[in-house]
C-alpha cells in the first residue's frame, strides 16, 4: 500500500487567549482520506485548537507549527488560509445582519476559485450551481435571500456550514460540534452531508463530545484531549469506551501524577 | 493584529476628489456687510425685489446668534473672514460651453461628470456649480420640450422672475435660523427645477457642486417645484480640494410639491472632510425642507453623507396636504474627528398623512455621528402614521453613537412608531466571514453595506453605485 499523503499536521503545539495557555502541545498528524474524531470535555482545547488552526486573531501560538500541505499555516491570514483549502465549521455559527446568504456565499466561493485557477461565477451562473449543493443539506433556495444565519434556527446555521463546506470543498474541514443543538433528525442530514462531501483526497476532523455523531460518521482515529494536549488516540472502539467509562478514567500516561 | 488597525486601514482611502484647479478667480473682498451683498447682487445683475430679500434676510441674521444645541464643538467661525463670491474669471454671465475655461471642464471630467456634448451621461442632467457660479446646464433644450425647466437659479431669477418671487423662501423663510438667514443674503448661485403640470421629468436631473478655493464659502440655493400630477427625480453631488483651513458650506434647498406631485431629493455628500487628526475640511451647515402643499403630494429625501468635518443637517418635510407623504433615508458615515449631526423633521399637518424614517449612522474612529429627529403631529393630523427606524453601528473603541428622536403628538388618533439599535462590528464577525476566504477589508464593506441595504435600496440606479464605492463597498450584489 501507498503512503498516504499527510494534509494536515500539528507538531507540539502550545498558545492561549489572553496570556492564558490553553494547549500544552499537541501533536497531530491528518492524512488524505482519513476522519478523525477530537474528543474531550468542555475547556480540553478542542475549539482554541480548531480556532489556531483556522487562525482566529484573539489566539496566539507560543510554540509549535501548523502545517498544511507543506505550508506553515501559521504564517497566513485567515483568509489565506481559508482559500487554499482550510475549513472550520463553527460550534456558534455567526450573524452578519444585512448581508444576504447568497450574496455572501458568492463572494466567499469566487476567491476559493481564484486559488483553484477556476473561473469566477456571476450571479447568474452561481444560482444554479448552489442548487445542487442545497440538496445535499436539504435546503430550499429561500434561505439563500436571508441575511446570514439570521435569524437562522440552530439546525439551520449548522446546515448552513455544512453547505459552506460543500460550496468550498476544502481539503480539510475541521467541524468544531456540528451535532451540538441538533435534534436527531437534522443530525442525520448534517451527518450525510458531511459524509457525502469526504472523498479519498479530503480529510475530516470532528470535535464532538458525544459517540452518537459518529454512529454516524465512521472516524478512523479517535483521539482524546485532555489539559490542552491529546492524551490518547484509537480507533473507533475508543469513542464507545469512553462512552462507557466517561473521561475521568482517562489519564495522560505521561503526567499522571500531576491529575 | 488590533481591530482597530485594519478597521481604520479600510476606511483611510485617500480622499481622490482633493485636488485644486489652477484658474484665475475674480474674487470679492472678505467680509459680508450690505455693500457687500449689493455687490454681488450687482455683480448677478438682479432686479430689485432679489436685492430686498437679501438685505431683509441681512438684517434679521445680524441680530441671530449662531445655533449651538447640536453641540457640534468647533472654533468660532470668523464671518468678516470668509470671501462670499468667487466665480472663474471671465464667467459671470454664463456663456456657450466653447467658452469656458477648459481647466474647468477638466476638472469635471476628472470628477466624473463630464459636461461636453459627445461624453455627457444619456440620461442625466447636470447643472454644474463651481464655487459660486453654475458652469453649465446640460440638456436644456431637450428638458424644455416638455415645458421643464432646469437652470442656475440666476438664470430663474433673470428668466422667470414671477417663479422665483412666488416661491423662494416660502419654504424656508429667511429668518428661519441662523444658517438659512446668512444664505438668503448672501448666496450665490445654485439650481432651479420647475416641473409642469402633469408632466413626469424625461431624465434624471442633477446638480454637481464643487467648491475649488480654500478661502471662499459656498453659499447656493436650490429650489424645486412640482406643479400638479409632475414628478421629478434629482440628485446632488459634492466634492471639494483638500485644504487645511475649514470652508464654509451654507446652502438651502426648497421643494415643493402640489396635488399628486412627487420629489425624489438624492444626495452623495463627500465634502473634503478634514484630514486624520481633523484638521481643515468642510462645515456643512445646511438647511433642506420640502412642502408637501397638495394633496396627495409626496417628498422623500435620500441621503449619503460622506464627507465634511462637520454635518449639520436636518432634510424635512412639512406634511401639509391630505394624504402626503414623507420619507427620509439616510446613511451617514464619520471617521476619525468627523462630527454629524443630521436627521429629519417630519411635520404633520394634513389628515392621513404619512413618514418613513430610516437612518444608518456609522462611526469609526473617534469621530461622533447623531441622529437628530423630529416627528410632530399637529391637531388636525387626523389618522398620521409615522415609522422611524434608527440605527448605529460602532466601528472600533473611540466612536460615538447618539440618537435624539422628539416625538410630539397632538392627534389621539395617530400612530408613531420608534425603533433604534446600537451594534459593532465584532471580531467574531470578522473572522467568521474572513475563515470563508474574505479578505479583512472585503468583510466588513460587506458588513457596512449590510447595514445601508434599507437605504441603499431607495437610491436611484445612478446613484446607488456611486454611494457604494464610496463607503469604499467593493461586493457586488449586496446592494440594489
Amino acid at each position: 500500500m501507498n503512503q498516504k499523503k499527510i494534509i494536515l499536521e500539528i507538531k507540539d503545539l502550545c498558545g492561549g487567549i489572553e496570556g492564558k495557555d490553553i494547549l500544552n502541545g499537541v501533536n497531530l498528524k491528518v492524512c488524505e482520506g482519513e476522519i478523525h474524531a477530537l474528543m474531550g470535555r468542555n475547556g480540553s482545547g478542542k475549539s482554541t485548537l480548531s480556532k489556531m488552526i483556522a487562525g482566529h486573531p484573539e489566539y496566539t501560538i507560543t510554540s509549535g507549527e501548523i502545517i498544511f500541505r507543506d505550508k506553515d499555516l501559521t504564517q497566513l491570514e485567515p483568509e489565506e488560509r481559508a482559500n487554499i483549502g482550510v475549513f472550520l465549521g463553527f460550534q456558534y455559527p455567526i450573524e452578519i445582519p444585512g448581508v444576504k446568504n447568497i450574496d455572501f456565499l458568492r463572494v466567499a466561493v469566487n476567491q476559493r476559485r481564484k486559488i483553484l485557477a477556476k473561473s469566477e461565477l456571476d450571479t447568474i451562473e452561481f444560482e444554479e450551481w448552489i442548487e445542487e449543493k442545497l440538496k445535499i443539506v436539504k435546503m430550499q433556495t429561500d434561505f439563500l435571500e436571508r441575511g446570514v444565519n439570521e435569524g437562522f434556527s440552530g439546525g439551520e446555521k449548522k446546515r448552513n456550514e455544512i453547505l459552506q463546506m460543500a460550496l468550498l470543498e476544502p481539503e480539510v474541514s475541521i467541524l468544531d460540534e456540528t451535532d451540538s443543538g441538533l435534534d436527531i433528525d437534522a443530525l442525520r442530514i448534517v451527518a450525510a452531508g458531511i459524509n457525502k462531501l469526504h472523498s479519498n483526497e479530503r480529510a475530516t476532523v470532528l470535535i464532538t463530545h458525544y459517540q452518537r455523531l459518529l454512529n454516524e460518521i465512521k472516524p478512523d482515529f479517535v483521539h482524546i484531549m485532555k489539559n490542552g494536549e491529546i492524551i490518547k488516540t484509537g480507533g473507533k472502539e475508543l469513542a464507545i469506551e469512553l462512552e462507557q467509562k466517561g473521561y475521568e478514567t482517562f489519564q495522560n500516561p505521561l503526567n499522571e501524577n500531576t491529575e | 493584529m488590533t481591530k482597530n488597525s485594519t478597521v481604520s486601514k479600510v476606511l483611510e482611502k485617500e480622499y481622490k476628489y482633493g485636488f485644486l484647479t489652477q484658474v484665475e478667480s475674480e474674487k470679492i473682498p472678505k467680509g459680508i456687510n450690505e455693500d457687500i451683498i449689493r455687490l454681488i447682487s450687482e455683480k448677478k445683475q438682479e432686479p430689485e425685489f432679489l436685492l430686498d430679500f437679501r438685505l431683509r434676510a441681512y438684517k434679521q441674521w445680524k441680530m441671530m446668534d449662531e445655533p449651538k444645541w447640536a453641540d457640534l464643538n468647533y472654533p468660532a467661525i470668523d464671518y468678516q473672514d470668509i470671501i462670499y463670491y468667487s466665480a472663474p474669471k471671465g464667467i459671470e454671465k454664463k456663456k456657450s460651453l466653447d467658452e469656458v475655461d477648459p481647466e474647468i471642464l477638466e476638472t469635471f471630467d476628472k470628477l466624473g461628470i463630464p459636461l461636453n456634448e459627445q461624453k455627457r451621461l444619456s440620461n442625466v442632467a447636470v447643472d454644474a456649480v463651481f464655487d459660486s457660479v453654475s458652469i453649465a446646464t446640460t440638456f436644456k433644450e431637450k428638458l424644455a420640450e416638455d415645458g421643464v425647466i432646469f437652470c442656475s437659479i440666476s438664470e430663474a431669477v433673470e428668466e422667470h422672475p414671477d417663479l422665483i418671487k412666488k416661491y423662494l423662501g416660502k419654504v424656508v423663510p429667511i429668518n428661519d435660523n441662523f444658517f438659512a438667514a446668512l444664505n438668503s443674503a448672501i448666496f450665490s448661485d445654485g439650481s432651479f427645477v420647475y416641473i409642469p403640470k402633469g408632466v413626469k421629468c424625461p431624465m434624471e436631473l442633477s446638480s454637481y457642486f464643487r467648491i475649488n478655493s480654500g478661502d471662499t464659502g459656498q453659499f447656493e440655493r436650490t429650489l424645486i417645484i412640482a406643479e400638479e400630477r409632475s414628478s421629478v427625480s434629482y440628485l446632488e453631488g459634492c466634492t471639494a480640494p483638500m485644504f487645511d483651513t475649514n470652508t464654509l458650506h451654507a446652502a438651502v434647498v426648497e421643494l415643493i410639491a402640489l396635488d399628486d406631485a412627487s420629489i425624489k431629493y438624492s444626495t452623495v455628500q463627500n465634502w473634503y472632510a478634514g484630514d486624520k487628526n481633523g484638521v481643515g475640511g468642510i462645515y456643512n451647515f445646511v438647511t433642506k425642507r420640502g412642502q408637501c402643499k397638495g394633496k396627495r403630494s409626496k417628498i422623500s429625501w435620500s441621503q449619503v453623507e460622506t464627507g465634511s468635518s462637520i454635518t449639520w443637517k436636518y432634510p424635512s418635510c412639512i406634511l401639509q396636504g391630505e394624504d402626503s407623504t414623507g420619507e427620509f433615508y439616510s446613511v451617514a458615515l464619520t471617521n476619525n474627528k468627523q462630527i454629524a449631526d443630521t436627521g429629519t423633521k417630519m411635520i404633520h399637518i394634513g389628515r392621513n398623512t404619512k413618514s418613513t424614517i430610516i437612518s444608518k449612522g456609522i462611526s469609526a474612529g473617534s469621530s461622533k455621528n447623531t441622529y437628530r429627529g423630529k416627528v410632530h403631529i399637529g391637531s388636525k393630523a387626523i389618522g398620521a402614521k409615522n415609522y422611524s427606524q434608527c440605527d448605529s453601528l460602532l466601528i472600533g473603541a473611540d466612536a460615538e453613537a447618539n440618537t435624539y428622536p422628539y416625538l410630539h403628538s397632538k392627534q389621539i388618533k395617530s400612530n408613531i412608531e420608534h425603533e433604534a439599535s446600537t451594534s459593532k462590528i465584532s471580531e467574531d464577525q470578522l473572522f467568521y466571514l474572513r475563515s470563508r476566504g474574505i479578505s479583512n477589508e472585503e468583510a466588513i464593506s460587506m458588513m457596512v453595506s449590510g447595514f445601508c441595504r434599507d437605504v441603499f435600496n431607495e437610491l436611484p440606479m445612478e446613484f446607488a453605485s456611486e454611494a457604494d464605492s464610496l463607503l469604499g463597498l467593493k461586493l457586488e450584489g449586496t446592494v440594489g
